[in-house]
């Protein structure tokens, strides 16, 4: 008993743990919001070039993203493909999967619809340039040629 | 039926730490904060054909074409990708001093003609010279003309640059020699 009180007097006794649910649902909020879950399951291999002048997306709510690379699976391949959504698609559907995209965001960001082309770096042009006539065609003009920063210097 | 009038227990909320944060770690570990960037590019409206191109003079267009094999021929010379940088901004800055270079920086047009059998890899790094050249040539601008860094500018005083040298990079339709592998 004497023990007990002693340590009171000295300590002022263990730190009470009731508001730390508090605390961590906060946190567990913040993280909830902020998330984007991959939203697309890659079907095609891709790794971004590196490049300098490279700029951030200007809304990234408005933009939409074409992917194009080998795709994953080895029967179909090696040569580039293009994938729109969540699957494997010719050039000729570009246009539909355009339309839907402009359907998906708000009216005001319209203007700032953009198109970031994700190839990877061994992609051959001809493939990136059908995609680029199919925007042309669709008049969508605002394109990102998806690319990591690298910092200054020769490079290659 | 009659109703049992039970005093509900008090449910035991120590373990709610515990799964709010196997949630959060589960978020913590799931969130991706990537933010893509890329170059940007402005793609032309599709060619009108009944429109007919624009006179210009062969000096005022800087020819770049690349081809299947990724090698650069700059002005009908086999270049280096890393010489492109300069030899664009000779070009753009030239002001009619080089008889085969540009008259002055508002008519300079940079050219670039690719192969369908070019590598995406190299078009960006093409690209991204040009980008990178006119970057330059609009910072040293800026200095000569206010004596401060391109991006410590106004709006309005970088578009009088921007005015002053114009990024116009126009694209021809690529050819097919190198043959789609």
């Amino acid at each position: 008993m004497s023990k007990f009180r002693k340590k009171k007097a000295e300590g002022g006794g263990a730190i009470s743990t009731a508001s730390l649910p508090d605390i961590v649902f906060m946190l567990l909020f913040f993280f909830m919001v902020t998330t984007t879950m991959r939203e697309v399951t890659l079907k095609v291999k891709v790794n971004t070039p590196q490049a300098v002048d490279v700029e951030k997306l200007e809304r990234k709510s408005a933009t939409s993203y074409i992917y194009v690379g080998p795709p994953v699976d080895e029967r179909l391949g090696t040569a580039s493909r293009i994938q729109l959504n969540d699957q494997l698609a010719f050039p000729g559907q570009i246009r539909i999967f355009l339309e839907t995209e402009k359907a998906k965001i708000h009216p005001v960001d319209l203007p700032k619809f953009a198109i970031s082309i994700k190839a990877d770096v061994k992609a051959k042009m001809g493939v990136v340039t059908d995609v680029k006539q199919e925007l042309r065609k669709a008049s969508v003009f605002k394109l990102y040629y998806s690319s990591k920063k690298r910092s200054a210097g020769p490079g290659l | 039926m009659a109703r049992k009038k039970r005093s509900t227990p008090e449910i035991n909320a120590g373990s709610m730490a515990d799964i709010a944060f196997l949630l959060l770690i589960f978020f913590l570990v799931t969130t991706t904060m990537d933010t893509d960037t890329g170059l940007r590019a402005l793609l032309p409206p599709m060619p009108d054909p009944n429109e007919v191109p624009p006179p210009f003079n062969k000096r005022n267009v800087f020819e770049i074409r690349i081809n299947s094999g990724n090698q650069l021929l700059v002005e009908g010379e086999l270049r280096d990708i890393s010489q492109l940088e300069d030899l664009t901004v000779k070009f753009i800055t030239n002001n009619g001093n080089d008889a085969t270079l540009s008259d002055n920086p508002q008519k300079a047009i940079v050219s670039l003609q690719n192969d369908r059998g070019t590598d995406y890899d190299i078009y960006v790094q093409v690209q991204d010279r040009l980008r990178l050249a006119y970057n330059k040539v609009r910072e040293r601008a800026a200095q000569t003309k206010y004596g401060r860094d391109y991006k410590s500018l106004t709006e309005s005083e970088q578009k009088i640059i921007r005015e002053e040298y114009p990024q116009k990079i126009s694209e021809a339709e690529p050819k097919d020699i190198g043959g789609t592998p």
